[in-house]
Formats: structure tokens, C-alpha cells, sequence
């Protein structure tokens, strides 16, 4: 690794830290709060940035700036992909975080980013001693998928791929809207700092959220 | 939204999703320009466990399969683009959570259904997890769901598909938490 690649390793990553916070998606509360479908910022971000992406790398590509072999996209085994990314959106639902917004969590404050974070060690410390064993290697290295892209896989364009996921993103956006007018559930700025789920009656909230973490805020059931 | 911010709060508000979504799809391209392949994180963390393995144990960690190819020949683990990368999101995410008065140190235990023992303890499980899942797919949210799915790459949809899947079946377990 060079001193160019490292630098703008570093630049890509400041830009990647800073938009992931402004996004709010340093607060686990409101990155789980897509899996309760009441705030769909995680699918309106993801996808809005998945569109821009690969819309300025399909012309890119046209531009032939890539050169005629284009970058590498790697080879996908099904069951690698599909067991790893179970067992992360399970980690998700479970610890409130991703791998990448368990640092923008614990840089904003949260302990329980940096728990998480160290979560990830020992899972990744599991992996390498189950490594050897036959039903790793066969979830690593079997159903090998010969297409390495959809535009490949479907034999179509990539354009007509990339129609089709506007016309997605434009269902899922429109969805999402009505989920969260239902759900009243976005969290705001001030709800992930102030630990108030607004999907929650705000009456009973009140002054419970200062002092104790907000522990105070299922009243009925504690008594307080 | 919910009525109970105060009016002079010195929090900013967040960046509109479709905002912080342009802006994170140009920041993707100008790192496949810049650094020739997508946004990544969990990487880091295998570096990371790979270093400690040979505090702990250099023997164990040196004939490991999947650990000791990554600190073969006395290599540093710490030595790839996707650790500087990481540095560079925990600078990025301090600079946004300082700058909009967002910093506040806590254990986030959400609406606070659940004290703070409990929320460290599934903090620590979930990572768990992801650290695991993270190696079997080679990647995790970031590096395959995002930027995968930016090159139209199969992986990417497969894992993402997945990952909404299994993470709605499993939340819909943790209603009692957040």
C-alpha cells in the first residue's frame, strides 16, 4: 500500500464517516427502526446512494475509463454470501448495528458501539477456528454462480437493470412514505441524541429520558 | 416529530435521506476512481483479529487457516487501504457528530425498554454475529451490500436480499428491546 491509496483510502473514508452520522445512522435505535418499518431512512439512503453509484459507473464504463476489462467485480458462492448476510442482518436486529455504523455509533458517543465493535473480534476470532472444519469450507466454496453481475445473469443491459431498480427505488420511497405517516416513527436529530422513539406516546416520555438512560420510559410497567 | 424537542435545541437537524443518499453514491464513485473498488469496514476489523491473535497466541494465529495468511512472512495486518478506510469513517463520523452537537456519551439503550447490562450484552451478541457472517460473505453492509450492489454485482443483491429478510424475522423477535 502506497502513500497515494492510503491518502485517499483516509479522504474516502472521512467522506463515508461523515455522511453515514448526518444520515443519523450512528443511533442503533434508528437503523433498527427500518427492520420495525416505521422509519425507512436505511432503505431511502442506501438506495438513493446505490442509484447515484452505479448510474456515474455505468457511464464511466460507456466512457471505457475503466479500460476494456472493466474492474473487478469478484466471484460470488451463493451460500457464502447468503449465510454471511443472514448472520449479519440477524447481528443487526440484535446489536442495532452494522459493522460500519458500529464506529460512526461509538465516535458519536455510544459505548455500546464500541461493544459491538469488539463483538465483531470475537465473531471474526469464531470464524478462523471453525475455518478447517467440512461444513465451512463447503458454505465457502460451493453453488459458485458463473455470472458475476445481474446484467450478466439476466443476459440484458445493464441500463435496462438499472431502469428496473429506479422503478423499485420509486416503489420502495413511496411505501416507506406512507409506512412512516402511519408509523409516525422518524427519528430526528433531537430523538437520537434525547433517546425518544416517537413511535412511542411522547405524553408518557416527557422527563423520563433525562437522568437514568430513559429507563424511566415504560412507566406502566415499572411503576415510576 | 415528536413533539418533545425543545425549541432552542442546539442539536442540527439530519441531512434529508435522499440528501445524505446523493451524496453518499458520489462519495462511492470517487472511490472506485480514486481507490479502484468500493467502501468497506469489516475488513478492518479481521486485521484487527488477526493482531490480536498474535499477541495472544503467534503459533495458533501463524498455522490458523484463515488467520495466518494475513500476518504471514512478519506481514503487518494493519497494512490495507480498508484500516486506513475505517480511520477515516470514525474522523468523518466524529467531525459530523461534534460539528451538529450530536456527541453525547452514552450506552444507547434506545426508548430505554431495557437497562444498560442487557443492551451491552446483545451489543456484544449482535457484533458476534456480524463478525462471523462478515468472513463467510466477505464483506459486510458496506462493502458487499453497497458497493456491490453499485456494480450491479451479484453478490450484492443476493446479500442484501437476504439481509432485509432475516433482519425483519429477527427484530420482529426484539420487539421487547427497542
Amino acid at each position: 500500500m502506497d502513500y497515494g491509496v492510503a491518502g485517499t483510502a483516509l479522504a474516502s473514508g472521512i467522506l463515508f464517516g461523515y455522511v453515514l452520522e448526518q444520515a443519523g445512522f450512528g443511533s442503533p435505535c434508528k437503523l433498527t427502526a427500518q427492520f420495525r418499518l416505521t422509519d425507512w431512512s436505511v432503505f431511502k439512503v442506501m438506495f438513493t446512494a446505490i442509484l447515484v453509484a452505479s448510474l456515474g459507473i455505468l457511464l464511466l464504463q460507456s466512457g471505457n475509463y475503466f479500460g476494456s476489462t472493466g474492474f473487478f467485480v469478484p466471484t460470488t458462492f451463493f451460500w457464502a454470501t447468503a449465510v454471511g448476510a443472514a448472520l449479519i442482518g440477524a447481528g443487526f436486529a440484535v446489536g442495532g448495528y452494522c459493522p460500519g455504523t458500529s464506529v460512526v455509533g461509538f465516535m458519536s458517543g455510544r459505548i455500546d458501539g464500541l461493544v459491538f465493535m469488539l463483538g465483531m473480534v470475537l465473531g471474526i476470532l469464531v470464524f478462523a477456528s471453525i475455518f478447517n472444519a467440512p461444513i465451512t469450507q463447503s458454505i465457502l466454496h460451493t453453488a459458485q454462480i458463473s455470472a458475476k453481475t445481474i446484467p450478466q445473469w439476466l443476459g440484458v443491459s445493464p441500463w435496462i437493470v438499472w431502469g428496473a431498480m429506479v422503478v423499485m427505488a420509486i416503489a420502495g420511497f413511496w411505501l416507506g412514505r406512507m409506512m412512516e405517516q402511519r408509523s409516525h416513527g422518524v427519528l430526528t436529530a433531537d430523538d437520537i441524541v434525547e433517546s425518544i422513539d416517537p413511535t412511542l406516546d411522547s405524553a408518557k416520555q416527557g422527563s423520563a429520558v433525562d437522568g437514568n438512560l430513559g429507563e424511566g420510559s415504560v412507566p406502566l410497567v415499572r411503576g415510576v | 416529530m415528536s413533539g418533545s424537542s425543545p425549541a432552542c435545541s442546539q442539536v442540527r437537524p439530519l441531512w434529508p435521506p435522499l440528501v445524505a443518499g446523493l451524496v453518499l453514491g458520489l462519495v462511492l464513485i470517487l472511490t472506485f476512481v480514486l481507490v479502484g473498488n468500493g467502501v468497506g469496514a469489516s475488513g478492518t476489523f479481521a486485521s484487527i483479529a488477526a493482531w490480536l491473535g498474535l499477541q495472544v497466541a503467534p503459533a495458533v494465529t501463524q498455522s490458523n487457516g484463515y488467520l495466518g495468511p494475513m500476518v504471514a512472512n512478519g506481514a503487518n495486518p494493519f497494512a490495507s487501504w480498508i484500516v486506513v478506510e475505517v480511520i477515516g469513517v470514525a474522523i468523518g463520523a466524529l467531525l459530523a457528530a461534534v460539528s451538529a452537537g450530536r456527541f453525547k456519551i452514552k450506552v444507547d439503550v434506545g426508548a430505554g425498554k431495557i437497562g444498560v447490562i442487557p443492551r451491552l450484552l446483545l451489543a456484544l451478541v449482535g457484533g458476534l454475529l456480524a463478525g462471523l457472517g462478515s468472513r463467510f460473505a466477505a464483506g459486510c453492509t458496506s462493502g458487499v451490500g453497497l458497493s456491490g450492489t453499485a456494480m450491479l454485482g451479484m453478490a450484492g443483491f443476493i446479500f442484501l436480499i437476504v439481509f432485509f429478510v432475516v433482519g425483519l424475522a429477527v427484530s420482529a423477535l426484539m420487539r421487547r428491546v427497542w
